[in-house]
């Protein structure tokens, strides 16, 4: 038994606990997502987060509640780890109307204006110049919120990519950019798609810091990414993160895999998983007690199931709300001075 | 005779073309080593090898400026699309260099190659994967757009567009994939012109034109239609641009009623374009306003009864002919 006032990374137990409990809770969430997707109840394109807890909540850590967040479609775990209440994603995932899209998003379009939650975006690379935008706004308005923009590495194969990073350097905006290299692009391994095998020569080529990440080590992921959010904060400019990580499920639910074996996937499994190498962590530190894991990894495993059953209690959005939400005024193509019969 | 799907059949044009013509190379994202985000191209890399099959990075935009460099080089490129969401990005260099580079060079270079994708709704994906952008490149002088329906008109028209000498975006529909339908044996080749419609079931008392997912919820429509006495003439317009406007007239002629049936948004879209046409060439033919069938006006929901209700549906074609098909018309 610990347990002191002892500090990791200048983290207290507190928040390594709270840690600890969000990595648990993204993966419990994300199996029971994928078990409603199998029952029906869950349609369309769905990503796993499962194998990459670490980058959101070590990352999403490092800010303040007011910075804000852009994500791919991959973006359970960021809405998640930026404290989202896990029914009002699940209900969105149900496509219900208490859903933080109003159930008109669904897995890859949560937006959530008061945690600064700006969207999954599922035309890859979106969020990256929409990110450097957000950024502007800060900085133009004297505010010192940081915006952190989620990309995989396929990302950074659009044209998207090489536009933003320019500008954000340029314009020195605050924005981190946080490639979330799981070294593939659907089937696409990395090494097949990009020229270089790291992003610190592109970070260099746009004149901004770079740093590659072990993105299974939710601390090495919080410090790294704390240094390139006070630079923000400072108004130092961008920083470019390539944060390596792996994701244990195929790209989305409908996705055989053939284009990696299952023996590459159990080594990552059983010897890279974040969260058995976080706990590991806070043993060997004495910072925490499995039985505290047990209770964490309890509790997300029941606001799991709650979060399921909130979603399949909630009623479907009516059918009113096929024309809301397109324009401010809900006007639509067509203005009439006349009335028709 | 045999019975193949629409997945198969477009595998088959590619594979004969690449057979029949050494120039002929396909490209895309997850096309060889995944074997297609929709497995049209499974098999292809293993028989073609790395040469002709090739993974590109993630980025449309050099997909598609490379697709016009090798076809400017002497090449026939296919290249696919994940979707047709994603051509957005590479939208400037199919508008702004594909579509003009033949007439702004003064009829000197030719850019024959093949844009394939996906688009279309139905499966709960949302507002950013469930769209139509037929209507957008339509509008385009210089380019061709096709959007077959059926197995025999995918192979057959794909086959068209390999050997086309101008750009053709040969748009598939991601809900038609697994659609079965009946072809000749593989030995006997054959082509269908890209710029035909073909009547698909013949009727007299209204026209019923349409194109991709929406030719099947037609028939089928049709059929409820005949139940009622009101015989349907369904036309597959299969090509988007050109538009095969004397087989639509011919029909007007003979039904003075027509219904146009699309999945896609109303306004400014290829369904209005086509009545300001027939208007044009059959007024005097008309005895009712033409009436149009389409998707609702509003980006696509994820919501299973919200996209469901954006949809077009057979009743409302079903509704759309009663209301204009006189009474008296009705056989009992
Ligand atoms: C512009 C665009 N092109 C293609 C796609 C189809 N697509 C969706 S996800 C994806 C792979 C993205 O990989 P990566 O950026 O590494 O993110 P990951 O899925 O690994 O998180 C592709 C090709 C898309 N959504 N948008
Ligand atoms: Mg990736």
């Amino acid at each position: 038994m610990a347990i002191s006032n002892a500090t990791l990374a200048g983290l207290t137990r507190t928040e390594l606990l709270e840690m600890h409990y969000k990595m648990a809770l993204i993966r419990r969430f994300e199996e029971k997502s994928a078990e409603e997707y199998t029952r029906g109840r869950i349609g369309g394109f769905m990503h796993l987060y499962i194998g990459q807890e670490a980058v959101g909540v070590g990352s999403i850590t490092a800010l303040r509640p007011d910075d804000k967040v852009l994500c791919s479609y991959r973006e359970h775990g960021h809405a998640l780890a930026k404290g989202m209440d896990p029914g009002a994603v699940m209900a969105e995932l149900f496509g219900k109307v208490t859903g933080c899209s109003k159930g008109k998003g669904g897995s890859m379009h949560m937006w959530s204006n008061e945690l600064g939650l700006y969207g999954g975006n599922a035309i890859v690379a979106a969020q990256l110049p929409i990110a450097a935008g957000v950024a502007f706004a800060a900085k133009y308005q004297g505010q010192d919120t940081v915006i952190a923009c989620y990309f995989g590495d396929g990302a950074v194969d659009e044209g998207a990519f090489h536009e933003s990073l320019n500008l954000a350097s340029v314009w020195k905006l605050p924005v981190v950019y946080v490639c979330e290299n799981n070294q593939y692009s659907m089937g696409m391994a990395v090494g097949k798609a990009w020229a270089v095998d790291s992003l610190l020569p592109r970070a260099e080529a746009y004149n901004m810091p770079g740093d590659q990440v072990e993105g299974m080590d939710v601390i090495a992921v919080y410090e790294s990414m704390k240094q390139a959010v006070e630079r923000a904060r400072d108004n130092e400019g961008p920083t470019l993160l390539e944060i390596k990580t792996y994701r244990f499920r195929g790209h989305s639910m409908t996705d055989p895999a053939y284009y990696r074996t299952r023996e590459e996937e159990q080594q990552w499994r059983t010897t890279r998983d974040p969260i058995g190498i976080f706990e590991k962590k806070l043993l060997d530190n004495g910072l925490a007690t499995q039985s505290e894991f047990n209770d964490n990894d309890a509790r997300a495993t029941q606001v799991s199931e709650d979060a399921a059953e909130f979603a399949e209690n909630s009623p479907d959005p009516s059918l009113d709300e096929l024309y809301t939400d397109v324009m401010a005024d809900n006007s639509t193509a067509l203005t009439s001075r006349y009335e028709r019969k | 005779m045999r019975t193949i799907t629409y997945r198969d059949a477009l595998r088959e044009a590619i594979r004969e073309e690449m057979l029949r013509d050494e120039r002929v190379f396909i490209m895309g994202e997850d096309i060889a080593g995944y074997g297609g985000t929709y497995a049209v191209t499974k098999g292809l890399y293993e028989e073609f090898g790395e040469k002709r099959v090739r993974d590109t990075p993630l980025a449309e935009e050099v997909i598609t400026g490379v697709a016009i460099g090798a076809a400017l080089g002497g090449l026939r490129p296919i290249m696919e699309l994940m979707t047709i969401n994603f051509s957005l990005l590479a939208s400037d260099l199919l508008v702004n260099s594909a579509a003009k580079m033949r007439y702004m060079f003064g009829g000197q270079p030719a850019v024959p190659f093949v844009v394939r994708m996906p688009s279309g709704g139905g499966a709960q994906r949302a507002a950013q994967h469930s769209q139509l952008f037929e209507t957008w490149y339509a509008h385009v002088p210089g380019l061709k757009v096709v959007m077959p329906a059926t197995p025999y008109d995918v192979k057959g028209m794909l086959k068209s567009a390999v050997r086309d000498p101008d750009p053709v975006l040969f748009i598939e529909h991601e809900l038609l994939y697994n659609v079965k339908g009946e072809m000749p044996d593989e030995e006997d080749e054959y082509t269908v012109p890209l710029d035909r419609g073909e009547v698909k079931r013949p009727g007299q008392d209204i026209t019923i034109i349409t194109f991709s997912r929406m030719l099947h919820l037609s028939l089928q429509a049709a059929e409820d239609l005949a139940k009622e006495g009101i015989e349907a003439e369904v036309i597959d317009l299969r090509s988007i641009r050109p538009i095969d406007i004397d087989l639509l007239v011919d029909s007007v002629k003979k039904t003075n009623r027509v219904v146009i049936a699309e999945e896609g948004w109303k306004y400014y879209g290829t369904g209005q374009g086509l009545a300001a046409l027939i208007y044009e060439n059959a007024f005097d033919y008309m005895d009712a306003p033409i009436q149009h069938v389409t998707g609702a006006d509003v980006p696509m929901p994820y919501s299973k009864v919200l996209e469901r209700a954006a949809l077009p549906k057979k009743s409302d074609i079903v509704n759309a002919a009663k209301a204009i098909v006189p009474a008296a018309l009705v056989r009992k």
